[in-house]
């Protein structure tokens, strides 16, 4: 045991010794949030858009109060004619183009019928898309309202957004970000600290010292679950107190399933260190075998269900996946463990897998 | 017998590296290793470590098996591997401590062994190993191979990249280690450590060429040879070569070793064919053998 300790010891030695590796520990978590949090996101606030009003009657002109009121559009002018339009996207600064035809309120009171044109700039097609959503609802709104009144009959659409009801991109964000995170703290600082010691030779004298094997990978391996969860925790806070992102399931769970998640991580950073000799192999094959399918293959960004089917297949494999839907579950849903049991299963078993495959990996000799 | 070995072979992917080597070390005995960079003294290290396995034969350190008893072997020797193999980011005294747990014992258990060596790079104790000089590296590297009191000492190249006052110092160190019985095996390129071993194998292309105190050796050798100089060194060097009945020449320090076919050998028909040659102040004297002049001749 103080073998174990000893060696635990010159372990945070080396991790707060060295700059760069401090620097990916604790502010990449930071910077990647912060950056995922504000910068990028599918939200929409305060889009520039042009009102071109052929109506200019009560029902146009209170639509267009409407849309004024809401926070995600400004009016930035109003033109007036179809010519108008192109001219006014090709400046640029206008992202969408609202058009009311003629005699608007007139044609609703006696046709019932009416339209408006909603023009976008699709250059950008996520914001295009965002924008022509957003302003339906606005107007589907308004007519729901004014049929109360008037009672109408047809089919109307209410639709709620569960669990996340103001399309908050943080909510998704957050657990991915911790996801990534953790993988790469876990797999590639383990895996990179591991064939440290074997590119300096030190290994060497590890393996010839009465140390055992697993002594050495459970030494390599603490310190880093150790600062994995503190990577977590801040993580999680920081989505909590700065974005608002609720945690309505059991902390408990949530923290059980995340050390699972970095013993995951830490079983797979070890495998590529019994499969590679220098540091720079174990990077290369973090960054390009976890950190890619991490990415796009978990459903952080992209989403599964609209992959291709042997993507969706592929997927299966990633413990990433698996991670980010128990986080989801927990954080937003609040479930309990009854309704996360398969997954937590399949990372388990992902763990287990990778352990058994080091240890049967793993070389007490040179060769 | 403290290290015996026979008959061992390695062979790596298409490279013999060692062959049918068969040698035995006495308990307390200070064993050189002498030979060329790619003899295979690297590898007969990690044989003798248990780091590797051989292909064929069988060897024994401090009586337990290299294949069947490694956790013993690895209890109770100390290995120093060429390259320097300690904690860069840790200080001197990080690193001792950190050696001194992982064998299961302290520092101060074991002063006694490691102090003539330590009190000479205790003063920069809390500087980090990365920043000490090539001397002070190996004085630390040794004080960590030796901090659990191993029965067995392996220094593969201890004194390469390092001054020769260091190198001096250095093997004093290792001859009061012996003297409190511990065994060491020790490698080196340099022929004129040799002489500071009990007894030596001379080590090529993973054969062992002669085993043999080093005083045998050198008496055992019967040709004569001849120091030449001259005041064109590197033309005397092909000009000898050219001699009729040269048998060997090489450099050595700043003198020419030539050796001649003949017993008979006459000096001043050398000179006389060296100053055809255009060579001036010209010096040919006879001088005793060494080390390197047995291994050049094997």
């Amino acid at each position: 045991m103080k073998r174990f300790i000893g060696f635990i010891r010159k372990e945070f030695y080396h991790i707060f010794r060295d700059k760069r590796s401090l620097f990916i520990l604790f502010g990449m978590p930071i910077a990647q949030i912060l950056l995922f949090g504000f910068a990028i996101t599918n939200e929409i606030n305060n889009v520039e858009i042009a009102i071109l009003d052929y109506a200019k009657d009560s029902e146009s002109q209170k639509i267009i109060q409407k849309i004024k009121a809401s926070p995600y559009f400004h009016i930035e002018n109003e033109i007036f004619s179809d010519k108008a339009i192109e001219s006014e996207f090709k400046k640029g600064k206008v992202k969408a183009v609202l058009l009311f035809e003629k005699d608007f309120a007139k044609k609703l009171q006696t046709e019932r019928k009416a339209t408006v044109q909603v023009i976008t700039d699709a250059t950008e097609p996520n914001v295009a898309n965002t924008i022509s959503n957003y302003t339906q609802s606005i107007i589907q709104n308004y007519q729901n309202q004014k049929n109360t009144v008037q009672k109408s009959n047809g089919v109307v659409i209410q639709s709620r957004m569960l669990y996340n009801p103001e399309l908050k991109s943080v909510f998704n964000f957050v657990p991915g970000v911790m996801t990534v995170i953790l993988m790469l703290v876990s797999a590639m600082m383990t895996s990179i600290s591991i064939t440290r010691e074997k590119e300096l030779g030190t290994m060497e004298i590890l393996l010839v010292s009465p140390l055992k094997p697993f002594q050495v990978i459970l030494g390599k391996v603490f310190p880093y679950v150790f600062l994995s969860i503190i990577n977590a925790i801040v993580i999680v806070s920081m989505g909590y107190f700065i974005f608002g992102m609720p945690i309505n399931g059991s902390i408990f769970l949530l923290a059980f399933e995340s050390i699972l998640f970095i013993i995951t991580a830490l079983s797979l950073g070890i495998l590529i260190s019994t499969v590679s000799n220098t540091q720079q192999t174990a990077m290369m094959i973090s960054l390009m075998g976890l950190m890619l399918p991490v990415i796009i293959l978990s459903g952080f960004i992209f989403p599964i269900a609209s992959m291709p089917l042997p993507m969706q297949v592929i997927s299966n494999i990633i413990p990433a996946k698996w991670f980010i839907i128990i986080v989801k579950s927990i954080m937003l849903k609040g479930v309990g463990l009854e309704y996360i049991f398969k997954e937590t299963l399949i990372l388990l078993g992902m763990t287990l897998l990778f352990i058994g495959l080091s240890i049967k990996k793993y070389k007490t000799r040179l060769e | 017998m403290s290290i015996s070995v026979q008959n061992i072979s390695k062979k790596y992917k298409n490279v013999q590296a060692l062959q049918n080597i068969t040698f035995e070390v006495q308990e307390g005995e200070l064993f050189g290793l002498i030979g060329p960079d790619g003899a295979g003294k690297t590898t007969l290290f990690r044989l003798l470590t248990t780091l590797l396995l051989p292909n064929e034969g069988s060897a024994s350190v401090a009586n337990y098996d290299i294949v069947k008893q490694v956790k013993e072997i690895r209890n109770s020797v100390g290995y120093m591997p060429g390259k320097f193999s300690l904690y860069q980011d840790l200080t001197i005294e990080e690193n001792l401590t950190f050696f001194a747990t992982i064998f299961g014992t302290t520092i101060e258990e074991n002063y006694d062994l490691i102090e003539d060596i330590y009190v000479q790079i205790e003063p920069f104790k809390n500087r980090r190993a990365g920043a000490l000089s090539g001397g002070m590296k190996q004085k630390l590297a040794l004080c960590c191979a030796l901090i659990h009191k191993p029965k067995v000492l392996f220094l593969d190249e201890p004194t390469t990249g390092v001054d020769p006052v260091s190198r001096k110092e250095f093997w004093e160190m290792l001859k009061r280690l012996k003297q409190k019985g511990i065994t060491i095996l020790v490698s080196t390129p340099y022929m004129d450590e040799a002489s500071l071993c009990d007894r030596i194998a001379l080590i090529q292309k993973g054969k062992i060429l002669k085993i043999d105190t080093p005083d045998t050796i050198v008496k055992a050798y019967d040709k004569t040879i001849y120091e030449v100089a001259s005041n064109q060194m590197h033309q005397l060097i092909l000009d000898l070569k050219h001699f009729s009945s040269q048998y060997s020449v090489f450099a050595f320090g700043e003198f020419i070793h030539y050796i001649d076919k003949n017993d008979t050998f006459d000096t001043a028909a050398l000179r006389t064919y060296l100053q055809e040659k255009g060579h001036q102040n010209i010096s040919i004297q006879k001088t005793t053998a060494t080390i390197e002049d047995v291994f050049m001749d094997l």
